[in-house]
């Protein structure tokens, strides 16, 4: 590792958390109804995610081995806590909306996922890129799927009309089925140009 | 020694005339006799719509293969019964892009991602009206009365649910066809006969249907509501096509005898339970799409013996 864009472009394209390692299925699937919630989810997981990634690098050479999984839920469970009253405060419509999953980012795969696979391996300085990395990589993902879902389901990006009114809304993109469709078909979609690519 | 007059071959030497553009041929007949009454009741708009759904299968199965460089399997007419299924699985009061719509759905996510004709895992138009049901609840629901003026109008069983048991049409109405609904379910007598013709030519088993409607018959009797009887559950809703021409799909129904049983009694049961307490008036389109992914699991547990086996051995393999 070391090289920091290196760390990035591998968060955001080779292993993306949603598309390619798809872990932290939970929130993806849950809450990107609109590009707005999708990115609001996607920059909280990058903040605890680059604090948390921080702080076990740093603690990593004091933490025994046999407690390192409870250690890492303390440190990432303060992060997620601060988030939260940050999201009280400032962004009150959005913590509604996302509700119980601000505090669910506790037991986020990518996370403690990170955490394990590379925090504890590697020193601060790459972590804080591998944070970014990943954290950039989920917040994109959320946010093309809260876009093609809000599109679709009400016709509207970004809370702005685009589509007029009389256009028919598909509901089913922003419940629950629409987010596996979409997801299975946006990672149909990457697939294909990826194998288009090394072939 | 020579032998001119004897043709060796591999086996089988003996071969079934049928093939899936024959039996798909025989299920768009057995379809007509309701297909007709649907156009009878609904009007011209019915039979647009019926035409649209069809068009919109069979284009998005070519336009599919095209794509992906697969063989054009159009000509063997299943495109055109999903297309026809759909077509009778939407209200004739749908906006005319809502068939292409679900036609769309129907024939490139539950047919051909899955692997086109015999892979798909779902009945191709149950997905494709799941779909419209989920998208437009509104429009989809939208009855009209039978005939011209098409005024607005509830379905015996929203009647029933909202116990509402005055207004309830009369069997013989509900019968043939004269109650709102969708286009080609309303007319449970056209749909019986569509059903027997395919029982009598061998394209489909009595089993999935019979279970079907009896289970549903004993369980309406059981549950009991006011204003209905075991017959009349039958004869309304989507049950009658339901039972003859979607839960009996062959790719997503069960390939054993006893499993086919256990399809039609489990589809009779969750209809039954959706109808009576569940949150829609309608159970037979979601009853058949929970039964049609058990149908894995129903054929594992339902393997007949091999032939000759001694118990102890079959029970091994």
């Amino acid at each position: 590792m070391g090289n920091p864009l290196k760390i990035i472009k591998n968060g955001i394209i080779d292993e993306n958390p949603t598309f390619i390692q798809v872990i932290g299925m939970c929130p993806t699937l849950a809450v990107t109804s609109s590009a707005i919630n999708g990115i609001g989810m996607g920059v909280s997981t990058a903040a605890v995610l680059i604090c948390a990634n921080v702080a076990i690098s740093l603690l990593r050479k004091i933490i025994p081995d046999k407690v390192r999984i409870p250690a890492f839920v303390v440190v990432i469970a303060s992060f997620v806590t601060i988030v939260q009253f940050l999201l009280q405060a400032y962004a009150p419509a959005l913590n509604d909306a996302l509700g119980l999953y601000i505090p669910l980012i506790v037991v986020n795969c990518i996370i403690l996922g990170r955490a394990e696979a590379f925090a504890s391996k590697n020193n601060a300085f790459d972590s804080l890129f591998d944070g970014i990395g990943q954290g950039l990589g989920f917040t994109l993902a959320l946010a093309v799927l809260g876009l093609v879902r809000e599109f679709i389901g009400s016709g509207t990006a970004f809370g702005l009309q685009i589509m007029p009114t009389a256009f028919p809304q598909t509901l089913i993109f922003i419940m629950a089925p629409g987010a596996f469709l979409t997801l299975g078909c946006l990672m149909a979609l990457l697939n294909y140009f990826k194998n288009k690519k090394s072939a | 020694m020579e032998y001119p007059n004897i043709t060796i071959s591999a086996t089988p030497h003996v071969r079934s005339n049928e093939s899936t553009q024959s039996i798909m041929r025989d299920v768009i007949i057995a379809l007509l006799p309701a297909t007709a009454m649907g156009i009878y009741r609904f009007g011209v708009k019915a039979a647009m719509l019926i035409v649209i759904a069809i068009a919109a299968a069979v284009i998005a199965e070519a336009l599919y293969q095209k794509a992906t460089k697969q063989k054009l399997t159009i000509s063997d007419l299943s495109a055109v019964v999903t297309g026809l299924l759909l077509a009778m699985n939407i209200p004739s009061s749908a906006p005319w892009w809502m068939p292409i719509v679900g036609s769309v759905f129907a024939i490139i996510v539950a047919k051909q991602l899955f692997g086109g004709i015999g892979q798909n895992f779902i009945n191709p138009a149950l997905a494709g009206r799941a779909f419209l049901l989920a998208s437009y609840p509104s429009l989809m629901t939208a009855w009209v009365t039978p005939g011209a003026d098409a005024v607005s109008t509830a379905t015996p069983l929203a009647l029933l649910k909202a116990g509402e048991i005055a207004e309830l049409p009369s069997l013989a109405d509900a019968a043939f066809g004269n109650i709102g609904g969708c286009i080609g379910e309303t007319c449970a007598v056209a749909l019986i006969l569509g059903g027997i013709y395919l029982i009598a030519r061998g394209i489909i088993s009595w089993r999935i249907p019979v279970t079907y409607l009896v289970t549903a018959a004993i369980f309406s009797t059981i549950f009991g509501r006011e204003g209905s009887s075991a017959l009349y559950e039958l004869m309304i809703g989507g049950m009658m096509l339901g039972a003859f021409f979607m839960a009996t799909d062959y790719a997503s129904s069960p390939v054993t005898p006893k499993g086919q049983l256990i399809m039609g009694m489990g589809c009779g049961f969750l209809t039954v339970l959706i109808r009576f307490y569940g949150g829609y008036p309608e159970g037979v389109s979601y009853s058949i799409l929970i039964m049609n992914l058990c149908v894995p699991l129903i054929d594992r547990y339902t393997k007949p013996k091999i032939f000759g086996a001694l118990p102890k051995e079959a029970k091994k393999a």
